[in-house]
């Protein structure tokens, strides 16, 4: 299925992803009480948390996702995937962290726990990592960095 | 026991809806964050899906005791929006853009790509050190 006027698109294969991990958090919920919030779980599992306690639910978490990409990628035969360069991947990596601490949450807890919730924090913060995203893509591409 | 398994249930669902909707793929993730030019809109149908099954979960919380499988719901209490919380998002977007790519894809992605997904992981644990040792407890 694809979207007239954007050849690249996959909004079912989007749509069914969105789904599972709609699923996933929904587990999370209903089954731990707890958001699935992978920035605030990938702290604890190493002990980055609050309170600094290496937690076990939280490693089989993170454990899971790759696990879970590994399923896909075996039953598809492979996944499309274009990094940056180790350069811009450590950037990115230390800038994600340090940014998804001091905001309590990324995509995951922010985006799809928080704002499902009609969370004004998870919304606000949701919107404002969307626009400095957009920005940072937009500027790169205009320095004829988007190769980075 | 439960909450190990349960744990890793929700993770591996979350993993594999990552892998199929397309965010474990940085391209495309840049490509969504890309409206000024070639833009690509799968990722709206992934946050799409997930917020309305969530959606649904989230009405279904007042109506239990307590969670399955634990004694109590353990959720965000705060509502104030704070400096912090703003400028840690916004510099959260900013390595998002770069890299194209957020925690779960980037440790979900160490099966995809390993030495480069590795990089991201230990460089977004080193900063996630950094709040925490500066901050200590407070965070």
């Amino acid at each position: 299925m694809t979207l007239p006027g954007f050849p690249e698109a996959a909004p079912l294969a989007g749509l069914v992803g969105g789904v599972l991990i709609g699923l996933a958090a929904a587990v999370m919920l209903l089954g731990l009480g707890r958001i699935a919030g992978v920035s605030g779980l990938a702290a604890k599992a190493v002990g980055l948390g609050g309170s600094g306690i290496v937690s076990g639910g939280a490693w089989m978490f993170v454990i899971g996702l790759p696990l879970g990409a590994l399923v896909v990628m075996l039953a598809s035969g492979g996944i499309d995937a274009t990094f940056a360069s180790p350069a811009a991947l450590a950037i990115a990596g230390l800038v994600v962290g340090i940014g998804t601490r001091l905001g309590s949450g990324c995509t995951s807890g922010h985006g799809v726990c928080g704002v499902s919730r009609l969370s004004a924090r998870s919304i606000v913060a949701t919107l404002t990592f969307m626009a400095t995203g957009i920005a940072t893509v937009a500027i790169m591409n205009a320095l004829g960095l988007e190769g980075l | 026991m439960r909450t190990a398994i349960t744990s890793l249930i929700s993770g591996i669902l979350f993993g594999a809806g990552l892998a199929l909707g397309g965010m474990t793929d940085p391209a495309r993730v840049r490509g969504f964050l890309d409206i000024f030019g070639d833009w690509d809109p799968t990722l709206a149908f992934v946050m799409g899906g997930a917020v309305i099954v969530m959606a649904i979960a989230w009405r279904i919380v007042p109506r239990m005791a307590g969670p399955l499988f634990t004694g109590e719901f353990h959720l965000p209490t705060k509502s104030d929006l704070t400096p912090r919380l703003i400028g840690g998002a916004a510099l959260f977007g900013v390595g998002w853009g770069i890299a194209g790519l957020c925690p779960g894809p980037g440790i979900a992605a160490l099966v995809i790509e390993p030495a480069s997904a590795a990089i991201f992981v230990v460089a977004m644990l080193a900063g996630m050190a950094v709040v925490r040792f500066t901050e200590g407890a407070s965070s």
